[in-house]
């Protein structure tokens, strides 16, 4: 699969509009609904502009896959929903506004649990996604599609949200690489909520240089977005975090959290991570074993929370400025009604748990309790990032999973985000990277860093990349 | 516990109308997430302060000068599924 | 003493629109809607378009702490904003950014004439909010067979003015109202004359009952009349033997009276919770910079008019009571003779204004200073003056194309003398009367003169050379 620098170098040679041909071919022939949207002629038209042109961005002519809750103008944006199909945003993005100046060009809108809830692409109005590995499997989620997307070949690279690790667990899923910023790094205007105080968005690539140059365009301070910062120089020399891909990691200091080894965990997984950590040691980096006392508590703090703020972000769609509409009664009736036909289960589920959390009564109990937990989560990073310079962990306890296997049983499902939701509630960087195999299915590691210190995971997962060979190894046929 | 009664008011509260079907299928798998919740009433929180924004921000704010952000009236009724003049139009209000 | 014999707690919560500000309080989308299309002031943010972000106004937040301290209020080390989660079709976003816990300004105070003198009325708080779009019905909101939404209104900053119940009368609710636009609108933050520039939710109770909570009213006028329906609404259900239920109660200002809004929708539980996408404010620093920059206030510029202009204080607080009167008035007497200026505008110019439902802006001041230069001179006489201020909002022009136009220029000496003449020759039976020791005949001889002069001439200086024929 071609990497970045790659379809830059063919672009010498050829041009934009056969790399964008070849992709919308492979999407065209695909199975594994990765995409919700193509946008096959306007991404032909951008790249014959661009060849005419000559544009030097960084990614000028370079198509890209965009999960289907970041809004685009003009390209219908969904969150895979009944109540948003044939929505078309009137703006775009802060990150694609970025994107846009550099010259990439959207290919299309990825598939996605329905508003990112879920961790499995199932929960889609438009049907799941499949993973490339095993097309009986689910590609992860809620990213799914934007996964599947690169670990398929339909898109060199992609973007995706993580609110409680929708980015993470469809990179481990899929085989891929995945990041998930700092809180903040990322504007997220235009990214349509789901929790608000969780979620950033976060690049896909098969190797960390692409997720690493994807990152480099897209951070940075946007002023639509009041919690939004500009942090990239904190650890870095330069002002790219592309200067901190140094194939060396000696002295680097490993936490490793026993919390996240737990029964529940697949024994390829936890192999394979422990071998990874065993490589970097080799590499000249330093383990030892961190306590974080209430990873165990991660779970229903970060679903209350979320769930939350869910019932008040979704609020809006009443079907009168945009989206589903169904026949008309009185106000207050047509708007349940329009939910109750525009949602589905998942999502439905999660508004009723969410607003109940926050009612009269038990607001206390569920809202603030979770927030409280998820001081003393903070504080259990803080207190291991003070011996530590990042940590690393799972990204997911097991590989991917039958479609079908979970979707019924809600607690079974949300288990499986035990290792990833502790780094949204504290806030923390986060990336994915492929570590192994279990029966034919990818393996992804998580490494952890501290707030705004993107540098360090980066420059650590690049190392281990640069010396395994687990990120070169594609689906069979893709 | 939720019963089916609690359920109805959450689903009037959060506008999602219920069949009778579905306030049976929803209110198990609605208390067994709740049961799996309550797993935090062991965790004492005495004096911990809660985390609403998990960044020490504030005082972020944007000078009172027209933004760039204003789009047309076009757009703005572009995606609305009724309208009536220059107006978004929604239902009775009774 | 009061006496509150039907134990009547009223508390008014007043959404005062920063209208001033270029903005609206999260976008930045403009202010000057007034006069255009309906959804044409808008953007991503103020219609609730998925993945839209607010941003706060700082403009807007310096106007809510000036409006806070201007009302006695306490302003707040921590601020922050929370979401007030419930549906309206005027709501695009299915809640309403507000405060909750740490509201900017609390604890404060305004002083009204009550119904026994000065009355003190507490501030609960005056918080910031956005401002919900415009509905438009067709007929009412009760009958009508749809309603139509128009965003432009979305997003105004909005500051929620929250009384303590400390207001006893309906007239005393006015006053309240009165008061504080007042003082609003000394602050150069709001500009009154603007469509939903002010609106009022009155919560009132009576006999110790319960409180019906009245929406919709739009007017200082209409909080009288809503309040008055009220109470006897109230007092009727009482002596039925009823009990009072607490309530929404829409205001009908068509039809003056109150309506139940009580239906499904009434088991409101908003669900606050911190808006996760504004960060917390921490502004009392602010404070005393702006307090420096406060204006004089309605009640410090009335107590200095009497002190500077010494006119008396009825003047003084019909003068200060809108801030344009003020000024327009200010100019004017520093120019002309503060007393009489003040009896001429306030006593003549405001009646003739509110007669006709104007603002003072109708008027220039330098027509005012003409007109009092005229009056002092004699060259007019009173009533000339009068007429030509009724010209002068009727019909326009300067006072002195009226004055030549309607021959206005007082009459004198020999022309008033032969009126007199005139007036003792055709009334014998007057004179008569008068010189058989009726004083009062005298008036009517006056008035005899006046008429053949056409109300040119000057009525004291009429008498005086009646009584010098007559003697
Ligand atoms: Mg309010
Ligand atoms: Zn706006």
């Amino acid at each position: 699969m071609a990497t970045i620098n790659e379809l830059k170098e063919s672009m010498h040679s050829g041009s934009s509009e056969e790399i964008v041909a070849e992709y919308l071919e492979r999407i065209e022939k695909s199975k594994l609904n990765a995409f919700i949207t193509v946008a096959k002629e306007s991404a032909i038209n951008r790249a014959r502009e661009i060849d005419s042109k000559g544009e030097k961005g960084m990614f000028s002519g370079i198509p890209i896959a965009i999960k289907d809750n970041i809004s685009t103008k003009g390209i219908q944006t969904t969150c895979a929903s009944k109540i948003l199909s044939g929505y078309v945003p009137p703006y775009d993005a802060h990150v694609i506004e970025r994107l846009k100046e550099a010259g990439a060009i959207i290919i299309g809108k990825t598939n996605m649990d329905e508003f990112a809830m879920g961790t499995s692409t199932e929960t889609s109005f438009y049907g799941p996604t499949r993973n490339p590995w095993d097309m009986e499997r689910v590609p992860g989620g809620s990213s799914g599609g934007s996964a599947a997307a690169v670990a398929g070949g339909e898109a060199p690279f992609s973007l995706g949200s993580d609110t409680g690790g929708s980015v993470r667990c469809p990179a481990s899923f899929c085989g891929i690489v995945g990041l998930k910023p700092t809180y903040g790094v990322i504007s997220r205007y235009g990214l349509i909520s789901y929790a608000n105080s969780l979620e950033q968005i976060g690049s896909f690539a098969t190797c960390v240089r692409d997720v690493t140059m994807l990152f480099d365009v897209i951070a940075g301070h946007d002023s639509r977005d009041s919690t939004s910062v500009d942090r990239i120089d904190t650890h870095l020399d330069a002002r790219t975090y592309a200067s901190a891909l140094v194939n060396d990691v000696k002295g680097l200091k490993i936490g490793v959290p026993e919390e996240y080894f737990d029964e529940g965990t697949d024994k390829g997984v936890e192999n394979s991570v422990r071998d990874a950590i065993n490589t970097l040691e080799e590499l000249g980096a330093k383990s030892q074993i961190v306590m974080m006392p209430h990873t165990k508590y991660a779970l229903s703090a970060y679903y209350i929370i979320a769930m939350s703020e869910a019932s008040s972000n979704l609020a809006r769609f009443d079907g009168m400025r945009y989206g589903l509409r169904t026949e008309d009664s009185d106000w207050h009736t047509t708007f349940s009604q329009v939910r109750a036909a525009g949602f589905g289960d998942e999502v439905k589920r999660r508004i009723m748990l969410g607003t109940y959390a926050l009612s009269a009564g038990y607001h206390d109990r569920y809202y603030l309790k979770a927030l409280k937990i998820r001081t003393l989560i903070k504080q259990d990073f803080e207190l291991a990032f003070k011996d530590v310079d990042v940590l690393i962990a799972p990204t997911m306890p097991y590989p991917a999973f039958k479609i079908g296997e979970k979707i019924d049983d809600p607690i079974s499902l949300y288990l499986s985000d035990v290792d990833t939701v502790p780094v949204n509630l504290a806030g923390v960087p986060s990336i994915s990277v492929p570590c192994g195999f279990s029966g034919g299915l990818p393996i992804g590691m998580q490494i952890i860093g501290k707030h705004f210190d993107e540098a360090a995971i980066l420059r650590t997962a690049f190392t281990f990349e640069e010396n395994t060979d687990f990120h070169n190894k594609t689906p069979e046929g893709m | 516990m939720i019963t089916k009664k609690d359920l109805e008011h959450i689903g009037w509260l959060a506008r999602l109308e219920l069949s009778d079907d579905e306030k049976e299928k929803y209110t198990p798998k609605l208390n067994s997430v709740l049961d799996y919740f309550n797993e935090l009433d062991e965790v004492d929180t005495e004096g911990v302060e809660p985390t609403y924004h998990v960044l020490q921000l504030y005082n972020v704010f944007r000078d009172d000068e027209p933004g760039i952000g204003s789009i047309t009236q076009e757009e703005a009724l572009s995606n609305a599924p009724k309208k009536q003049d220059e107006f978004f139009k929604a239902p009775r209000m009774m | 003493m009061y006496e509150n014999r039907d134990g009547i707690m009223i508390g008014l919560e007043v959404h005062v629109q920063l209208n001033r500000l270029k903005t609206k309080v999260f976008c930045g989308c403009t202010t000057d809607y007034h006069n255009d299309p309906p959804n044409s002031h808008v953007c991503p943010v103020c219609l609730g378009l998925p993945g839209a972000l607010p941003v706060i106004n700082k403009k807007a937040v310096e106007a809510a702490i000036k409006v806070g301290l201007a009302l006695n209020c306490r302003v707040e080390e921590h601020t922050q904003f929370y979401r007030k989660n419930y549906y309206y079709p005027d709501l695009p976003k299915g809640f309403q950014i507000t405060q909750y816990d740490f509201p900017i300004s609390s604890g404060g105070y305004i002083i009204i004439e009550g119904e026994d003198g000065e009355h003190r009325v507490g501030i609960t708080r005056a918080h910031m909010e956005e401002d919900p779009g415009r509905l438009v019905h067709e007929g009412t909101i009760d009958k009508s067979k749809y309603t139509l939404i128009d965003y432009n209104r979305s997003g105004m900053a909005l500051l929620e003015i929250v009384s303590d119940p400390d207001m006893r009368s309906p007239k005393e609710a006015r006053r309240y109202l009165d008061k504080l636009r007042n003082i609003v609108e000394y602050l150069d933050i709001f500009d009154g004359d603007l469509e939903g520039a002010l609106r009022v939710d009155a919560n009132i109770s009576i006999m110790g009952g319960q409180r019906a909570e009245i929406k919709n009213i739009s007017s200082h006028k209409g909080a009288e009349k809503a309040l008055l329906f009220e109470i006897v609404r109230q007092k009727n259900v009482i002596r039925r033997g009823g009990i009072v239920v607490q309530e929404t109660r829409h205001f009908d200002e068509a039809r003056e009276i109150t309506l139940s809004m009580r239906s499904k929708e009434e088991a409101h539980d908003y669900r606050y919770f911190p808006e996760p996408d504004l960060v917390p404010l921490k502004i009392s620093g602010w404070a005393p910079a702006i307090k420096a920059t406060l204006p004089e206030l309605p009640d410090a510029r009335r107590m200095r008019f009497v002190e500077e202009y010494g006119i008396t204080d009825d003047h003084a607080r019909a003068l200060t009571s809108e801030l344009k009167l003020a000024i327009f008035y200010e100019d004017v007497a520093e120019k002309a003779d503060p007393r009489t200026a003040a009896v001429w505008v306030c006593d003549v110019l405001k009646g003739e204004l509110n007669y006709r439902d104007m603002t003072i802006e109708a008027f220039k001041k330098e027509h005012m200073l003409s007109i009092i230069e005229l009056l002092v001179s004699k060259k007019i006489t009173e009533d000339g003056a009068v007429e030509i201020i009724r010209a002068l909002l009727d019909k326009g022009g300067s006072p002195e194309e009226i004055v030549k136009e309607k021959s206005l220029l007082k009459v004198e000496g020999d022309i008033v003398s032969i009126a007199a003449a005139e007036a003792i020759k055709e009334n014998p039976g007057a004179v008569a009367d008068y010189n058989s020791g009726k004083e009062k005949a005298l008036n009517s001889l006056v008035g005899a003169v006046m008429k053949k002069t056409k109300g040119r001439a000057d009525a004291r200086t009429a008498r005086e050379i009646l009584l010098g024929k007559l003697r």
